[in-house]
């Protein structure tokens, strides 16, 4: 080509860096028809995250009508990037919307409808960027919404603004441009080649970096020329690098232009450069010239199917398919739509995908052209993947990780630094898929990341409530203790007072009577607790005692009656007064044992009661809840009616699952009540389920009392809602009374079943 | 005679009594405080202190598995936990004891809050307090923070905690692996259906 | 000290324990899937082997030739090796507990490796003096170390390498093993010792 003598030497050294591919460039395809304009499509849809980081935050509304270049949302943090109408519209839609991605899936997107005007919002142009300050500029660029428009969508504003500032010291364009197909920067290049070097010397002022070198792949003669022509008396040095895939990629851009390598897993600011993209560099210079916000791109569309294969500058938010008619596209029998370039762009799954930020080119290859990938074969260690890596890495190795699943592995053999170029599976003659393996490992290992993450968060938390519940637990033990000493500092007191008292009465009688009241307030408690024991027992050898009187009188009756009756009855006296005896004994028993059994008996209480207890208190919850949910009901509005009629009946079923138990409960108690040998426990235990059951139904009775009184006040409508409830209501009191009276009678019955027990 | 099995006896005898010196020497001074690999058994636990294994937490399982106990009774960590455990500990990755529990898609719980009663009970058995709320007041779960362990379910009286699969649409979205290669023949089930017929 | 020399060589290369004499194979067929494992292992048998030949060449020499209690040769080994291995566990599980786990049986069953007892009962056998047997010993030592690194090397690619079925495992380990065998079977006339 004549074109290559046209290149001018380069004042600054070409390196190289290791492996790269030559592919078929396909360049002219495109290149030599000048930008065309589209006009605008029936709709926008543009996604809230169009770049690398946080999805914008909506800053509009459904029915909204918005101007040409007014925000739709913001930016979401410092790693996110603002999001502008494209045209001037109503906002028809928020919602989520087939986006441009490798997994076909949805995001949010706002969907626009352009009334036709294109009318901009006010726009803040400024003549001379000199007269900005940087932190001015910064501003603008990031008010702009820019992101990285090579591919990647990394948001700009944090890439002018490093936290090194002052360390950077090489602003590098990034003109190669390397991929197949793709000629957007280069026609960019070669129609507005004064804006891209102005939006470089704005980088230049606002990075304050002392050299400036432009990369550009030396098959684009044009392009060159057309930078050569503006870069006229200005301190940018061109550097022309042999054209090499894949040269644009940032590291290798950098190892070309600079000899310096970008240390794995740090970014190039680490080593003092930065690196742009030529439509990024365009758009910086539009947003601070004219104050323009990032709202339309240069797209490649390109591929044998496309009649009409040029350049078009493109409204963000365009769908594709749309754009695809503007062109005369033929839709191939087996389909494929590549976004991106043909190395390292991915298949769109559908066509009616809107352009985004980072949308350069729009491949519709025939299949012929770019046929589908023939099946992989195995690995015969040739080796030529390690020879064509741009980064220097051994995708043999780490194709035999991935496949194993050996993650970590793979990690350690630098799988992150892997660039996904795909000139491994280009050169790999098994077509062994690589790039796929490696993309989906490193997923995977982030994934592994985050979960190891959550995990330790999760494991901090745990710890931090496990201490917490330590520490509460050993707050409430010092609590106890120091109200037990205090308990027992206050009965010492009252001891010592009681027995100075003593001392100053020397008077024997009242000294008595001192001892008295000590020993009463010593066995007090226990006397209380053993109270209804000792009742118990004693009313029963009463009980046996009026027998036994009962039985004397018949035997003298007997005596003067009939002779043969005297025996037995006598027998009958004498086993009877036997077992009044042992009433008496047990009951003197009992109350010797008073002090030591009360503790017991207590403790017995203690392990039976809960159970009841917890089992009424269930009752009344749930019967509290229905209440409430009733009331509710009757007040609420008819919208409301249908859910709480719902809550209230699962409530209702719940009341009654509790009472089931109750009931099961009392029945099981009672049951082993009758089997109980110990008296003294079974009067006890029956106690406080009694009691509990006349609270029920106390409470109940309150209930209905509250209704009854809602019911006079309630209006017509409500009342017969509020009926329903009462007369709901009263079947409960009836069965909390007939429940009461249960277990009232079965009470008695234990009682005498006791009696019985004592006397036979 | 005599003296010469003596000598034998005595020569071993002392052999020993030296070694044995020397071993109960090392034994103090190589003396190991607690059981280190505890800790790394448990980083790779899941952490959801679901006490699906049977233990109360996770670290106790870890100091199990220390212990001797078997690596496949963690149905949240799944497959994936019982390989980095077995790459750990270099024995063969056992599948999961379908004893404890299967292995399910991950999940949050979420309170359906016009539901909630507010009887806190759900945040007493959350392990890792990611339940908020107070006393009489409609509770949420940080859906961030949970885990998906379930013990907050079988505590609420009314029923209004669900397990709701996680979500987290294009985030945690990943490219498929590639198909697997089945480039032996003798491997590949049409082989060996072939010779069946 | 050409002597010397003759010996390493001897014991790494030309009489491989493992590969050419196939002694101590169960810990080169058991500790090999991984790599750290087996690097792991092989210091440890080197710390064993060196120290066991260097004990029980005191032994022999200093207790039993002069008592006249050659015959307890093999007893009184085993003893220094049990002990020798013993305090070895000891020392591994303090300074490193991950490699004590990994190591698992194959820690204590260095007592029973048979390159061990082997190592002390040739150094009698060919009346190797006090350094000859040091050497011998961690020659040997050496020897295992090193192919049981390159075995397990070799099995950490094969594992994630395409293996027919019938052979994965054990079978392509074993296989491996023989070629190795094989090549080291090259360097025979190499040195005559």
């Amino acid at each position: 080509m004549t074109t290559q003598e046209l290149i001018p030497t380069c004042s600054v050294d070409i390196f190289d860096f290791h492996g790269g591919i030559h592919p078929e460039e396909h360049k002219t395809d495109s290149n030599q028809q000048p930008i065309r304009v589209l006009g605008l499509p029936p709709k926008l849809i543009l996604p809230l995250k169009q770049h690398i980081g946080a999805a914008s935050k909506l800053h509009v509304e459904v029915g909204q009508k918005v101007l040409k270049g007014q925000k739709l949302a913001d930016a979401d943090g410092p790693f996110s990037v603002a999001l502008h109408a494209p045209t001037s519209g109503e906002v028809v839609a928020i919602d989520d919307q087939l986006i441009a991605h490798p997994s076909g899936q949805t995001d949010c997107c706002i969907t626009l409808i352009p009334d036709g005007e294109d009318k901009w919002c006010e726009l803040h142009p400024c003549e001379d960027f000199h007269q900005l300050s940087t932190s001015q500029i910064q501003a603008k660029v990031s008010e702009a919404g820019i992101a990285g428009m090579g591919g990647a969508g990394f948001p700009t504003a944090i890439k002018i603004a490093p936290p090194n500032l002052a360390t950077i010291d090489t602003l590098i364009l990034n003109a190669a441009e390397c991929e197949p197909y793709i000629t957007s920067d280069d026609r960019l290049l070669q129609e507005r080649a004064s804006e891209v070097v102005e939006g470089l010397e704005i980088l230049i002022k606002v990075l304050g970096v002392h050299q400036c070198l432009i990369g550009i792949e030396d098959n684009k003669p044009e392009a060159i020329l057309a930078l050569q022509k503006a870069l006229a008396g200005k301190d940018i040095q061109l550097c022309v690098v042999p054209t090499k895939y894949p040269s644009g990629g940032e590291k290798q851009l950098i190892k070309l232009l600079t000899n310096k390598e970008v240390p794995s897993g740090r970014i190039p600011a680490d080593i003092g450069i930065v690196c742009q993209n030529v439509a990024t560099v365009a758009a910086i210079y539009r947003a601070v010239r004219f104050g323009e916000p990032l709202i339309s791109r240069i797209t490649t569309l390109t591929g044998e199917q496309i009649a009409e294969r040029g350049n078009v500058e493109v409204l963000l938010g365009t769908p594709i398919d749309w754009m695809l008619k503007q062109v005369n596209y033929q839709s191939a029998k087996v389909q494929r739509l590549i976004m991106g370039g043909p190395m390292m762009g991915f298949t769109l799954l559908h066509s009616e995908v809107p352009v985004v930020k980072t949308t350069n080119c729009i491949l519709a290859p025939s299949p012929k052209e770019l046929p589908l990938s023939p099946p992989a074969q195995a690995c015969i260690r040739c080796g030529l993947c390690a020879d064509a890596c741009p980064a220097e890495l051994l995708p043999q190795q780490l194709y035999w990780f991935s496949r194993a699943e050996e993650y970590e592995k793979a990690e350690h053999h630098n799988l992150f630094d892997c660039i996904e170029c795909g000139a491994c599976s280009y050169v790999c003659p098994s077509s062994i898929p690589l790039v796929q393996y490696y993309r989906h490992s490193k997923g995977k290992i982030k994934q592994q990341r985050e979960n190891h993450r959550k995990s330790d968060q999760a494991r901090e938390r745990f710890e931090a409530r496990q201490r917490r519940l330590e520490q509460e637990q050993a707050e409430k033990a010092a609590k106890r203790k120091e109200r037990a000493e205090a308990a027992a500092k206050a009965q010492a007191a009252k001891l010592a007072q009681a027995e100075q008292q003593a001392e100053m009465n020397l008077d024997s009688a009242s000294k008595a009577v001192v001892q008295e009241a000590s020993d009463r307030s010593q066995t007090k408690q226990a006397l209380a607790d053993e109270a209804l024991d000792l009742d118990t027992l004693k009313s029963a050898w009463e009980k046996a005692q009026a027998k036994l009187d009962k039985m004397f009188d018949a035997l003298d009756d007997a005596k003067a009656n009939n002779s043969e009756q005297v025996d037995k009855l006598t027998r009958a006296v004498e086993k009877n007064q036997m077992r009044v005896n042992q009433a008496k004994m047990a009951w003197q028993k009992a109350q010797k044992a008073q002090q030591i059994q009360s503790v017991s008996v207590t403790e017995a209480q203690e392990q039976d009661e809960p159970d009841i207890e917890a089992l009424t208190l269930a009752v009344e919850k749930a019967e509290a809840k229905l209440i409430k949910m009733e009331d509710a009901l009757a007040q609420a509005a008819d919208e409301q009616k249908e859910r709480l009629t719902r809550a209230v009946e699962k409530n209702k079923l719940r009341v009654e699952q509790a009472k089931q138990v109750l009931e099961d409960a009392k029945a099981s108690l009672a049951k082993s009540q009758g089997a109980n040998e110990a008296q003294s426990t079974i009067a006890e235990a029956e106690k406080p389920d009694l009691n509990a059951l006349t609270l029920v139904l106390e409470k109940a009775q309150a209930k209905l009392i509250k209704m009854e009184d809602a019911l006079a006040q309630a209006a017509d409508e409500q009342k017969e809602k509020l009926t329903r409830a009462v007369e709901k209501n009263k079947v409960r009191v009836e069965a909390a009374k007939q429940a009461l009276e249960e277990a009232q009678e079965q009470l008695n019955i234990d009682i005498s079943d006791q009696s019985k027990g004592g006397k036979s | 005679m005599v003296s010469i099995i003596l000598t034998a006896v005595v020569a071993l005898l002392g052999l020993a009594m030296v070694f044995g010196i020397l071993l109960g020497f090392a034994a103090v001074r190589f003396k190991v405080e607690g059981n280190p690999i505890v800790d790394q058994i448990d980083s790779l636990l899941p952490q959801t202190q679901c006490g699906q294994c049977g233990h109360p937490g996770c670290r106790p399982y870890a100091e199990g598995i220390a212990a001797g106990e078997e690596i496949n009774k963690c149905p949240p960590g799944g497959e994936e936990t019982i390989h980095a455990l077995a790459d750990l500990l270099d024995v063969e990755a056992p599948a999961l004891d379908a004893e404890h529990g299967v292995e399910k898609p991950k999940t949050v719980a979420v309170i359906r809050e016009d539901e909630c009663i507010g009887c806190t009970k759900c945040i007493q058995a959350c392990p890792i307090d990611a339940i908020l709320g107070s006393a009489k007041h409609m509770h949420t779960v940080i859906a961030s923070e949970c885990t998906g362990c379930d013990l907050c379910v079988e505590p609420c009286p009314v029923d209004c905690i669900d397990m709701v699969p996680v979500d987290n649409g294009l985030a945690a979205w990943n490219w498929d692996a590639p198909k697997p290669l089945n480039i032996i023949a003798t491997d590949s089930a049409s082989y060996h259906g072939a010779e069946s017929v | 000290m050409s002597e010397y020399l003759l010996i390493l060589v001897s014991t790494i290369l030309v009489n491989n324990f493992v590969l050419v004499q196939f002694l101590g194979l169960c810990p080169f067929m058991g500790v090999s899937n991984k790599l750290e494992t087996a690097m792991g292992m092989g210091l440890a048998t080197t710390f064993v082997l060196t120290l066991s030949s260097l004990c029980s060449y005191l032994a022999f020499n200093y207790l039993l030739q002069p008592l006249g209690l050659e015959y307890l040769q093999t007893i009184t080994f085993i003893l220094v090796i049990a002990f020798v291995v013993q305090f070895t566990e000891m020392v591994v599980r303090k300074t490193s507990p991950v490699l004590y786990r990994v190591l698992g049986i194959f820690l204590p069953l260095i007592t029973t490796n048979c390159a061990v007892l082997g190592v002390a009962l040739l150094n009698i056998k060919k009346q190797n003096g006090f350094m000859e047997s040091i050497l011998y010993g961690f020659g040997a030592a050496v020897g295992f170390s090193m192919v049981l690194i390159l075995f397990s090397a070799m099995r950490e690619r094969i594992a994630v390498a395409d293996v027919p079925i019938p052979f994965k495992g054990s079978a392509i380990g074993m296989i491996t093993a023989g070629l190795m065998s094989l090549a080291f079977m090259g360097f025979t006339g190499l040195v005559n010792i």
